[in-house]
């Protein structure tokens, strides 16, 4: 059956691969839609460079594998979005600072290359926070991604589409992409789903390959899939991750038939409420959309079970001691020297020009954060900051183990509320951090998480609900993802406006 | 703990970044209000805790002491190297004088 430019942009992964593998329509014909789409929704600022040969030429190659009779990949001839925190071979990558502006990688990071070698093609650079540092795209040198979402009060209000992958929540939700990468160091993956209505899992720590991925903190970065609904999220996963030599923290395992093994059947499951996540003074909408999600499972025949994180408070704060630490370490690689801009003062020296380069190349928050690491690293302060901080992030992982003594998968909100107005937070920056409550502890404990749309709020914004599951449990996850999906029915989308 | 003005200089002097007066003015209030938060990890008894190392346990590996293993990482990507430097010169990087 012939489809219309407009029909395909509405379909996701599974549908993309399976309609091109089934000839219903050619992966050319899908590229090319995406491609238009792309090109209509500057207003959105998304993403920071198009490469509309690159999807095309993706394309053709499918389409002409299939006339061969060759077996096609995973992803066959569905057209991604890539954050621009991946290095992309000869194609500009930035992290969305001005220090990285021109930078074209001579290698293509694992990721990617493995999402390319299962099929797909890349639409272009996706806008995010920059070096993945915020919570609501308002730190990128390229400009704030606006969300393609509105609240319902007639009001045309910018909001913000969450961060640090803001720029492939905001192109998946308004049909730009029917998928992106993401990575996720404290939430920046779930966030961003939560607030743009998709989905998106951030999987086990060392599930995929850090390298050729710009590093912020390396002990929590972690890349996952955002798409629309959880299947497409379980195949994009399936086809990014695997064990890498070149990353040191790589899992050196098989990657799981996550696809094959989706199953919405809670029978027999066991479901963990943390009560420490029902805090005072919640948002009204997200406490109900966290009740609804409870008898959605209880519906699809699992247990519900009252669990304790008692460490959760201390999450955030244990988090912004190691991050920035770690991103104060992982910066200092910016030095105007090996790539990346100079600026070398008239007559400066070497440290002159170091010190030039980075005010001028690094954005406000980033130096923020490499002061509060270089802070906690100092000579005097380490014990008191960043070894109490690992030792909470300890404390912190061990609520969860004994957590999943009693309870297959942990269910709480993603975010304690709805997407923000842009310029909202950008005042106070604890604020902001404090968005990623709910989203940090999981990260910090290196655990698979994932958000899933749950409804909307009075304001018609997306709420995300957030599963939590053991390490290398991707599919129970995935599966209780599903079982939310399946009774959530979220078929809301922004209005285009762009 | 309150920072003051000469500590985030002496901070940002160690991160090599330059700053104005301006915005050391800025930044000495927002550090000090982000560290006092960050205190409260302080209430946590943390005597019988290890600090975390690994947050998935893992072994770490050894390559084969083989060159060039994986051609991709291995040598002569001199020129790879200094794609994207500022000022490459004569196969180096090049920098300001170091040494007068």
């Amino acid at each position: 059956m012939p489809m219309d430019a407009n029909s395909l942009t509405e379909l996701g992964v599974k549908a993309i691969r399976d309609g091109v593998a089934a000839g219903d329509f050619t992966a050319r014909e899908v590229a090319e839609a995406f491609n238009a789409n792309v090109a209509a929704a500057s207003a959105l600022n998304a993403f920071i460079v198009a490469t509309p040969d690159h999807a095309l030429a993706a394309a053709d190659a499918v389409d002409a594998a299939r006339a061969a009779g060759e077996a096609l990949g995973t992803m066959a001839g569905v057209p991604i979005g890539m954050k621009d925190l991946f290095a992309t071979r000869g194609v500009q990558t930035t992290a969305a600072s001005h220090i990285l502006e021109g930078f074209e990688p001579e290698y293509e990071s694992t990721v990617s290359a493995n999402l390319w070698k299962a099929g797909a093609g890349m639409l272009g650079k996706l806008n995010l926070d920059q070096f993945a540092m915020g919570s609501s795209n308002e730190t990128s040198y390229f400009g704030n991604v606006i969300s393609p979402w509105r609240r319902n009060d007639g009001g045309n209000a910018a909001l913000a589409p969450g961060g640090s992958s803001g720029g492939s929540s905001a192109a998946v939700s308004a049909r730009l992409a029917p998928a992106a990468t993401g990575t996720d160091t404290g939430g920046s993956i779930r966030q961003p789903a939560a607030f743009t209505g998709i989905s998106g899992i951030k999987p086990t720590y060392g599930r995929c390959s850090r390298w050729g991925i710009v590093a912020f903190a390396s002990s929590l970065d972690q890349a996952g899939p955002m798409a629309r609904d959880v299947t497409d999220c379980a195949i994009m996963l399936e086809a990014m991750a695997g064990f890498d030599p070149k990353d040191a923290t790589s899992l050196d395992l098989p990657v799981p038939q996550w696809e094959a093994g989706l199953n919405p059947d809670m029978r027999g499951k066991k479901i963990g409420i943390p009560r420490e996540y029902r805090m005072d003074g919640m948002d009204e909408d997200v406490a109900k959309s966290w009740d609804d999600g409870i008898a959605w499972l209880k519906d699809a025949g699992a247990e519900i079970v009252d669990v304790s994180l008692p460490h959760t408070k201390y999450a955030l704060p244990a988090y912004y001691i190691v991050a920035p630490a770690e991103a104060s370490s992982n910066l200092a690689r910016y030095d105007g020297v090996r790539y990346g801009l100079r600026d070398l003062p008239d007559g400066a020296g070497l440290q002159d020009m170091y010190a030039a380069t980075r005010a001028a190349g690094f954005g406000d928050e980033v130096k923020r954060r490499i002061i509060i690491g270089t802070y906690v690293l100092s000579a005097g302060f380490y014990d008191a900051y960043y070894n109490q901080a690992q030792k909470v992030r300890t404390l912190i992982a061990q609520d969860f183990a004994k957590a999943f003594e009693q309870v297959d998968v942990i269910l709480a909100p993603t975010c304690p509320t709805a997407a923000f107005g842009l310029g909202d937070k950008t005042s106070d920056p604890l604020s902001m951090y404090l968005n990623d409550v709910f989203a940090v502890p999981a990260s910090l404990a290196g655990l698979p998480a994932m958000s899933v749309p749950a409804g909307l709020n009075r304001e018609g914004l997306p709420l995300g609900l957030q599963l939590i599951g053991r390490p290398f449990d991707e599919q129970g996850v995935l599966n209780a993802g599903l079982a939310l999906e399946a009774r959530a029915g979220f078929d809301a989308k922004p209005e285009r406006w762009w | 703990m309150s920072i003051d003005r000469a500590t985030v200089a002496k901070i940002a002097s160690l991160a090599r970044i330059r700053m104005s007066e301006d915005e050391l003015d800025c930044l000495a209030p927002e550090l000090s209000g982000i560290l006092d938060w960050v205190e409260q990890l302080g209430e946590v008894d943390t005597s019988q805790v290890e600090p975390m190392t690994a947050v998935i346990p893992n072994t770490l590996r050894l390559r084969d002491d083989v060159v060039d293993a994986d051609p991709l990482t291995g040598g002569n990507k001199r020129d790879d190297i200094l794609a994207n430097a500022p000022a490459a010169e004569h196969g180096f990087f090049g920098v300001p004088k170091v040494i007068e």
